[in-house]
């Protein structure tokens, strides 16, 4: 430990004090938010705000594959409708059962699991089929990857499809138990953010960018890319199986094609818009991306603006999402925040460096020096 | 149907194999052209076949005759193409990889969701002329449909034109050449751009021969219509190894021929699966062989 000066330590205490403060506000912020919400009784608040919550989930976890490894996967939504279907057949009252899956194995015919374990055993199914498929996939790289993982999104479509005993095939999977609330997407996709960031920060998730940032350099100081590409794919997966068990839920109701490219297209323009392997960067991006479709979807009724109106526009909102990842590759690739994250601790030294050079500017340079914070 | 394992049920598997390959080998040609001098998988390749498709339906409903409302397909998918390579492609020739086959990702989407805006998003009946509906009966319970045999025969003449263009004419050889070394290319005085824009003509033009074939098939034109072939054409070009005329062609035939079987082999209770299983082979051929059948060397991988 350096020996700090009287004024250092002080800086750093005020510092801390900061932190800690903007820590506590931003929790109550969202805290109050929550209450807002959930007691305002606003139905339509409510049910955008259980889906931006899944879809954050979403994207979190494609984003923590994605954008931490380098590898592009196209294949993610199905891992959310294995996570969807599994937990849904795992809920469904037995009655339910033998009414509309008659042909369902004896000991899956017979039980209905609470919420709880149903999620946590589609997270799981999802995170063992990824393991499977992902032990010959992640050895490719580039656009092959893209190309394989499509192929899995079509395979798991076909198998549902077909699957007939278990998923009911094209027809719509309906009476599912409308567990998720709130509180529960909440919880889950705060649990989600919190992993994604330990991971970033952890000695294997400094690993897993190592090995997409300069591959050869990696394995050269012994990082084994194949097994924290896998390791990073099955977290992912789990997360985005739980996803979709808390979609299905959700909405009581889907059939296959909920799970296929109109839904992967979407979390993957909110990932790109946020920046890939940036998780605040997906907070951002799944916020503004769904703003703008949830806009555009109003108007696609059809508009009246005094006495000129516009037929129906079906199709507006995927236009506008496709419009914007066609300008971001263009002019902005990394997205909004690229790989870097929004830290409260980056905010708190903008702030006080910008009120030093403000108040006191003739100060400001011997001040920096002495601020072991600020040393480059 | 014939008995599995006849010498007719050979035949006839046979002839329905040759005619959906040359579908999928057309396809698939203008896929491959486009990757081989830009590096990119042009996702939007099936939208081209969906926007001719519905620029010969136009034509049909002005009561134009076939061979013209063929000739439109073609056309129009080609200017589609070329539009494309020059409005959304074109500003960021060079990004990395995957930059490219979202770009074209997104196109795909947009271009879909114009048609839903302009058409509906319902599927509208495509009358085809007798000619191309027609079925012959040879002998026996054989029965070959006529498309099989005006695809097999368009497949014949356009790729034995692209072969002739690309080896015989010096525009052809420098479009190989881009391909081989775009920066070599263009230090020998190829215009790289021309070339590419020609590739995406070419190819989409190609793409526009096949959806005449494919709307023959099904009938009905529809916005999303583009999203099976185009991963037909996929499959199709890491079968015979992506980037290269022939491998795509070939690629195109094995398909056709994989799928065909398959149908015919598998029992009935899994022949649902029949899709689910052309892609295992993807990803299986993807890892063992990822330069295709005709391939050699590995393409990169960690």
């Amino acid at each position: 430990m350096e020996k700090r000066s009287g004024s250092e330590m002080k800086a750093i205490s005020v510092r801390q004090g900061w932190l800690w403060l903007g820590r506590g506000l931003g929790g109550l912020l969202l805290l109050g938010l929550y209450l807002v919400i959930e007691r305002g009784g606003n139905a339509y608040l409510q049910r955008l705000s259980v889906l931006f919550l899944i879809n954050l989930m979403l994207v979190v976890s494609l984003n923590l594959f994605t954008g931490f490894t380098g590898v592009f996967s196209l294949g993610h939504i199905g891992f959310m409708a294995l996570g969807a279907y599994t937990s849904a057949i795992l809920t469904l009252p037995v009655t339910a059962k033998a009414a509309n899956l008659p042909d369902l194995p004896a000991p899956l015919a017979s039980v209905a699991l609470p919420f709880l374990p149903a999620l946590l055993l589609g997270g799981l199914f999802a995170a063992l089929v990824a393991g499977l498929i992902g032990i010959p996939i992640l050895r490719l790289s580039g656009h092959f990857v893209a190309v394989a993982t499509l192929g899995f999104l079509i395979i798991t479509r076909v198998v549902l499809i077909n699957a007939e005993a278990f998923t009911r095939g094209t027809r719509t999977f309906a009476g599912v138990p409308p567990y998720t609330t709130l509180s529960w997407a909440a919880l889950w996709a705060a649990l989600n953010v919190y992993i994604a960031w330990r991971l970033k920060h952890s000695t294997l998730g400094l690993q897993i960018l190592a090995a997409r940032d300069d591959p050869w350099g990696a394995q050269g100081v012994g990082v084994a890319i194949g097994r924290v590409r896998l390791i990073a794919f099955g977290i992912s997966a789990f997360f985005t199986g739980v996803a979709g068990g808390l979609w299905a839920h959700f909405l009581t109701a889907f059939s296959p094609n909920a799970f296929y490219f109109s839904k992967t297209f979407e979390i993957i323009v909110m990932m790109i818009v946020g920046g890939m392997g940036s998780i605040t960067g997906s907070i951002v991006g799944t916020l503004l991306v769904m703003s703008v479709t949830e806009l555009l979807r109003n108007l696609e009724p059809g508009v009246t603006v005094g006495t000129f109106s516009i037929g129906p526009l079906y199709g507006l909102s995927q236009i506008g999402l496709a419009v914007l990842l066609i300008f971001l590759t263009a002019f902005r690739r990394q997205g909004l925040l690229g790989d870097r994250e929004f830290r409260l601790e980056a905010l708190i030294e903008r702030t006080e460096d910008w009120i030093r050079e403000f108040r006191v500017p003739w100060k400001a340079s011997s001040v920096r020096e002495a601020d072991p914070f600020m040393r480059r | 149907m014939h008995a599995v394992g006849s010498l007719e049920f050979w035949i006839q598997q046979m002839i329905n194999a040759l005619g959906l390959g040359s579908q999928y080998a057309l396809m698939a040609v203008g896929l491959a052209m486009v990757f081989a001098v830009m590096r990119l998988i042009n996702f939007a390749h099936g939208t081209v076949m969906m926007g001719g498709a519905y620029i010969g339906l136009l034509l049909l409903q002005r009561g134009l005759p076939f061979p013209l409302v063929a000739a439109g397909t073609i056309l129009g998918a080609a200017a589609l193409g070329v539009l494309m390579e020059r409005i959304a492609y074109r500003p960021i020739r060079g990004a990395p990889d995957v930059a490219l086959f979202l770009n074209s990702f997104a196109v795909a989407v947009f271009l879909e969701n114009i048609a839903v805006l302009l058409f509906s998003p319902r599927s509208r009946p495509f009358p085809m002329p007798a000619l191309l509906t027609q079925v012959f009966h040879p002998w026996g319970d054989l029965f070959i449909p006529s498309i099989h045999l005006w695809a097999f025969g368009g497949a014949l003449l356009a790729l034995g034109g692209l072969a002739f263009f690309v080896t015989r004419t010096r525009i052809g050889l420098a479009m190989r050449a881009a391909a081989e070394n775009p920066t070599a290319a263009q230090l020998m005085g190829i215009e790289v751009g021309k070339v590419t824009l020609l590739a995406f003509a070419i190819g989409s033009a190609m793409a526009g021969l096949a959806v005449l074939f494919w709307v023959a098939h099904i009938g009905t034109v529809q916005p999303g219509m583009g999203f099976e072939p185009v991963l037909k054409a996929f499959v199709a070009c890491v079968i015979g190894g992506f980037g290269t005329i022939p491998g795509a062609v070939l690629g195109g035939y094995l398909l056709g021929a994989l799928e065909i079987f398959l149908q015919g082999l598998l029992p009935s209770a899994v022949v649902g699966y029949r899709d689910a299983l052309v892609y295992a082979v993807l990803i299986f051929l993807l890892l063992v062989r990822p330069g295709g059948v005709l391939g050699h060397g590995e393409a990169e991988r960690i």
